[in-house]
């Protein structure tokens, strides 16, 4: 090679200068992304996580949760009309449990709610009550999805595309209420043949997925399957949030409501009477 | 020519080899595949060419407007009404994955993921 002293300092000079830009740039570019995310904080979310305008319709579901206390046998039937609907696999190892709507108890649901130890009442310490997807008005886990295999529909309701999943399960990492859960496993084998839904999909390996709102059957103008199963008890009713004539929003106005872990800034759409 | 005596013969033999595929299944041929049509149902969404080339294209955009756009109104052929669906909709004429579906899917070596969630028909007694 015939390279000299002199030349050889031309190079290492022209390249630490554009080394020192190189970094200007980049520095340039982070401080862009600062003001990207400032913005994206006050339109909420990326363009598909945009919140429902007051006027479209916004579903949400109040969940009376005194009744289920009173009766533990509601849980269980809206539990089970859910997972018959939507062929939720039954695993007998926690680990690899999936959820759409299960019953817990106060503490674990409000974890923001001051711990009253043991000044707290007996039924809140003994009893459970039902929890779900909240379907928020601004969803972390819509946001985080890299492929939009979550998103939210006009209506309000926070869909899984399971064509579209890829398994990164950023999503789960994203939703404060964990309502997401991963198929570990191949869930067919797991869901008793009697029990087969023909009008409904499983789901494969490798997928995450959680309560819909029976997104199939609202948008055909029914009822939630749930919200079926506990009839005319009125333990969870389902409504637009939106329209100040409906029967949640008259609920919503006569009855004080807490939403789960509100200081989040996700909107809940699931409101608790206690 | 040198070694005109090897190279030859070594030409022939290599013509040969690469086609064996040609010569050793000439005339043999396979059956074209014959997937079983529903015999109470006469029409389809859309005429027999037309769904036979584009039915995967179908399926892909009923699912996107079902699934993404909530536009889940069934669609309307000839006055009858058809849902947006695999299950729902084609499923229910062509009762037999392996009969229908499968015949041709594995003639062609395709493999569509549509069953790793999606339900088939439980098959019918042959």
């Amino acid at each position: 090679m015939d390279t000299n002293r002199r030349n050889f300092l031309k190079v290492a000079g022209l390249s630490t200068l554009a080394g020192l830009g190189g970094t200007a740039v980049v520095d340039r570019l982070v401080a862009g992304a600062g003001v990207a995310q400032a913005t994206t904080g006050e339109s909420r979310g990326a363009e598909h996580a945009v919140a429902a305008k007051p006027s479209g319709t916004r579903y949400g579901m109040v969940v009376d949760v005194k009744q289920f206390y009173q009766d533990p046998s509601l849980g269980e039937k809206a539990i089970r009309a859910c997972h018959l609907t939507h062929n939720v696999p039954n695993f007998p190892d926690k680990r690899d449990e999936i959820k759409w709507i299960w019953m817990t108890k106060f503490e674990n649901a409000f974890v923001d709610q001051p711990k009253l130890d043991r000044y707290q009442d007996e039924e809140t310490a003994a009893k459970q009550l039902p929890i779900f997807c909240n379907h928020c008005d601004n969803p972390p886990c819509v946001r985080v999805c890299p492929t939009k295999a979550t998103f939210r529909y006009d209506d309000g309701i926070v869909g899984m595309d399971y064509h579209r999943c890829i398994g990164c399960r950023f999503c789960m990492a994203a939703c404060p209420y964990g309502s997401r859960s991963f198929n570990w496993r191949d869930p067919r084998p797991f869901i008793a043949e009697a029990n087969l839904n023909h009008d409904y999909p499983t789901r494969m390996r490798g997928v995450v997925e959680k309560c819909n709102f029976c997104v199939e059957l609202v948008q055909a103008g029914k009822l939630p399957a749930c919200v079926e199963a506990v009839g005319a008890s009125k333990a969870l009713v389902f409504g637009n949030l939106n329209d100040p004539n409906s029967e949640i929003r008259k609920i919503l106005k006569e009855k004080h409501t807490i939403q789960r872990n509100p200081s989040l800034g996700t909107l809940p759409s699931v409101f608790y009477i206690v | 020519m040198y070694d005109s005596g090897k190279i030859i013969p070594g030409l022939i033999i290599f013509v040969l080899l690469v086609t064996i595929p040609i010569w050793y299944n000439h005339g043999a041929g396979t059956e074209p595949p014959k997937p079983v049509l529903p015999k109470d149902a006469k029409a389809c969404v859309l005429p027999a060419a037309e769904i036979r080339a584009t039915h995967m294209q179908l399926l892909n955009d009923w699912r996107d407007e079902v699934l993404r756009d909530g536009k889940r109104a069934p669609v309307l052929v000839d006055g009858k009404q058809y849902p947006k669906s695999l299950m729902l909709n084609c499923m229910k004429c062509h009762t037999s994955q392996k009969r229908f579906c499968d015949s041709c899917h594995t003639y062609a070596s395709v493999r569509p993921y549509c069953w790793d969630c999606h339900l088939a028909p439980v098959e019918p007694v042959e």
